[in-house]
């Protein structure tokens, strides 16, 4: 498979956009017409050839367009990557678990070769050819996780495990929806939490705590989140809430399919084995709804979803100025006839073929 | 690496008799390739074959955490246990093949320490071989104090004192010595993290002195590995499964479930992880709580059982699994 990298912005004139293989890929996030919340956690194994799931760290037409903008966001404000001082050993965990997976899923992308700490890393998309010693941070242009995370799609925190508890004590941070890093450095999986007005059982935070805890090496995990976002902005930080925050106000019925975004972020999770720490790679994918109702089965679950959302849900993932609106629209591609099961497209199989 | 096996094909690759009562196995994939990257106080899980039963014991790895060609664990022989460690002793040959679990690490340093003051009473050294290697190898300050009934008998005291010299210090219990508990603990920099592995009595006057001593809590880490207990056979209904299974008095409850073909969730098979709690439907009689990871109130309220290492005596017992 190639992908041509797109040209492509997520901010200013939003020229980002999803190709016909990008759109049949998206990784829709109701597998039935109502959302029900769940911790819906499952194996982070190959699964679906062609889909985002198949490879430990999914590379695509965007690749290179999302990390030019993560290098703008960090030039602006480079505290949106930062690192604890005992988190440095995780960081090399994290680039060995990323290079040895792109050099082996995309060959023809990435090469990895190794000589004992002599490493030789070469990321063909971004033109990088680089030697090193790892285990050396001087021989690195940054600390290891900055290093492989600039060249790597998502957001990820790196997690310490200590005193039955996780810390967050280190991450990068530049294509999130609606969280800091620089808040929330240094807390613990409650503190980190605690502003979360649903999910408020705490024995859900429990169980979930007991997962991560008791998550092994060899056995990553997976999970779907979703919000909406309005235009193709990767970056809806609070630091930038003036920068976004008014672009709710910008829809009206007639720029719906162009404005309006589904927005999903593919979280995994993954024991390193020289630290012990866990890392949380947080990545987001973005489809307008124009590009949506492509697919027919899409619209008209997105529309049933939507339409039946809980008001405290529409209110806790913002989107009570634009929902009745998005739910409107898309009721022109819902003519009620009934949705096959599952997340694909119907026409999958084809496309994987 | 296959994303999601969790588990390890390994050969044999040595056996090393250390005393008449510990032997030292290594191990290396059967591919030949790397086996994975672990930090020190990792264990792995060994399943053992032994005819009709299979034995799954966790052992803390010994072997360098830097050199991913070979892993080594210790095992020392317990006559009275339940034939784990003597089907290590007994059956497990140079060449043979094994399945172990990936490393799974209960007991690990905290890297923001400014000091790691090591303690250890007899096979409770192994886990902080690879920590003192990793530690030794970050240049990280550390201390051990390793308690042994004789010099022969300290497997690994001869080796660490070689290479790390005045950090090591070794005592023999057979001839009245001992490490000064007191002393040590009294005179540690601030921030230092003290770690504890060795039999359940040591565990405890450690634990008790450092809080004594004012330790923080965070700051004091201890590793017990609790074998299941023998005990009376009984019987336990798996509601879910629908069917009963008997608990012989040198099997564990997990095996038990195991052995009937029911899959159950594990990590450490020891009492520590949580992993296995298991919710009781009903229960006339008494579950003997033998882990560490319920608290006494759960423990109290009868309403969970660590199915590695509890048992249980009474009339019936009713679980979720
Ligand atoms: S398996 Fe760890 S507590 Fe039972």
């Amino acid at each position: 498979m190639t992908i041509v990298f797109n040209e492509e912005t997520f901010r200013d004139d939003f020229t980002f956009r999803n190709s016909p293989v990008a759109i049949k890929r998206f990784p829709f996030p109701f597998h039935e017409d109502r959302y029900m919340y769940s911790v819906n956690i499952e194996p982070h194994v190959k699964t679906a050839p062609g889909s985002v799931y198949e490879h430990a760290f999914d590379v695509d037409e965007h690749y290179v367009a999302e990390m030019r903008d993560r290098e703008l966001v960090l030039a602006e404000d480079p505290l949106r990557c930062q690192s604890l001082p005992h988190m440095e050993l995780a960081g090399w965990d994290l680039l060995e678990l990323i290079m040895t997976s792109k050099a082996e899923d995309y060959p023809d992308l990435f090469e990895l070769y190794r000589d004992g700490d002599s490493w030789r890393w070469i990321n063909r998309p971004l033109g990088i050819d680089d030697s090193f010693t790892f285990g050396d941070a001087s021989t690195l242009p940054y600390g290891p996780m900055e290093y492989i995370t600039r060249q790597t799609q998502g957001d990820f925190a790196l997690l310490d495990q200590r005193d039955g508890n996780l810390w967050m004590d280190a991450g990068i941070v530049t294509t999130q929806a609606d969280w800091s890093l620089d808040f929330d450095i240094g807390m613990n999986f409650f503190e980190w939490h605690g502003p979360v007005p649903l999910a408020h059982d705490m024995r859900v935070f429990e169980r979930a705590l007991k997962f991560l805890l008791n998550l092994q090496h060899g056995k990553p995990a997976r999970r779907l989140n979703w919000t909406m976002t309005i235009n193709p902005r990767l970056d809806t930080s609070p630091e930038n809430y003036h920068k976004w925050g008014t672009d709710r106000a910008t829809v009206t019925p007639e720029n719906v399919g162009n404005l309006v975004h589904l927005r999903v972020e593919l979280q995994t999770f993954w024991r390193l084995p020289r630290s012990n720490a866990i890392v949380f790679p947080i990545r987001c994918y973005l489809i307008k709804m124009d590009e949506l109702v492509t697919v027919p089965k899409w619209a008209k679950r997105l529309h049933r979803v939507l339409k039946t959302l809980p008001p405290e849900l529409i209110d806790y993932k913002g989107l009570s100025r634009y929902h009745g609106m998005t739910v409107e629209w898309l009721s022109r591609y819902d003519d009620g006839s009934p949705t096959s099961p599952g997340f694909f497209p119907d026409d999958w199989q084809d496309f994987q073929r | 690496m296959n994303r999601g096996e969790g588990k390890l094909s390994v050969v044999v690759d040595r056996v090393d008799t250390i005393t008449p009562m510990i032997k030292r196995f290594s191990f290396r994939a059967r591919d030949g390739g790397e086996l994975p990257r672990f930090s020190g106080g990792a264990h792995v899980i060994v399943e053992m074959p032994d005819g009709e039963i299979l034995r799954r014991n966790p052992y803390s790895l010994m072997s360098d955490p830097a050199d991913p060609s070979r892993y080594a664990i210790s095992v020392r022989r317990d006559e009275a246990g339940r034939g784990g460690s003597r089907f290590m002793h007994e059956k497990v040959r140079e060449g043979m093949e094994l399945t172990i679990s990936m490393p799974v690490n209960m007991f690990p340093s905290d890297r923001r320490a400014r000091k790691h003051l090591l303690l250890a009473g007899g096979i409770g050294i192994t886990p902080f071989v690879p920590h003192i290697l990793e530690l030794a190898a970050a240049g990280a300050a550390f201390e051990l104090h390793y308690n042994v009934r004789t010099r022969e008998q300290g497997a690994y005291a001869e080796d660490l004192a070689r290479r790390f010299g005045d950090r090591v210090h070794v005592y023999e219990t057979d001839l009245g010595e001992g490490f000064d508990l007191d002393a040590i603990l009294s005179d540690q920099p601030l921030g230092t993290h003290l770690y504890v592995c060795g039999p359940k009595g040591m565990i405890t006057d450690v634990i008790g002195r450092a809080s004594e001593f004012g330790w923080p809590g965070q700051n004091v880490h201890y590793e017990e590995f609790l074998a299941p207990q023998p005990g009376k056979p009984y019987q336990v209904e798996l509601a879910r499964s629908g069917i009963t299974v008997e608990v012989a008095s040198h099997q564990s409850l997990l095996e038990a479930i195991e052995a009937a073909g029911v899959d159950a969730p594990y990590l450490c098979r020891g009492g520590a992880c949580g992993q296995c709690e298991t919710a009781v439907v009903s229960c006339d009689g008494q579950i003997l709580h033998n882990d560490h990871y319920l608290t006494d109130e759960e423990k109290a309220s009868g309403e969970k059982i660590m199915v590695c290492v509890s048992r249980f005596e009474g009339r019936r017992l009713v679980i979720d699994r």
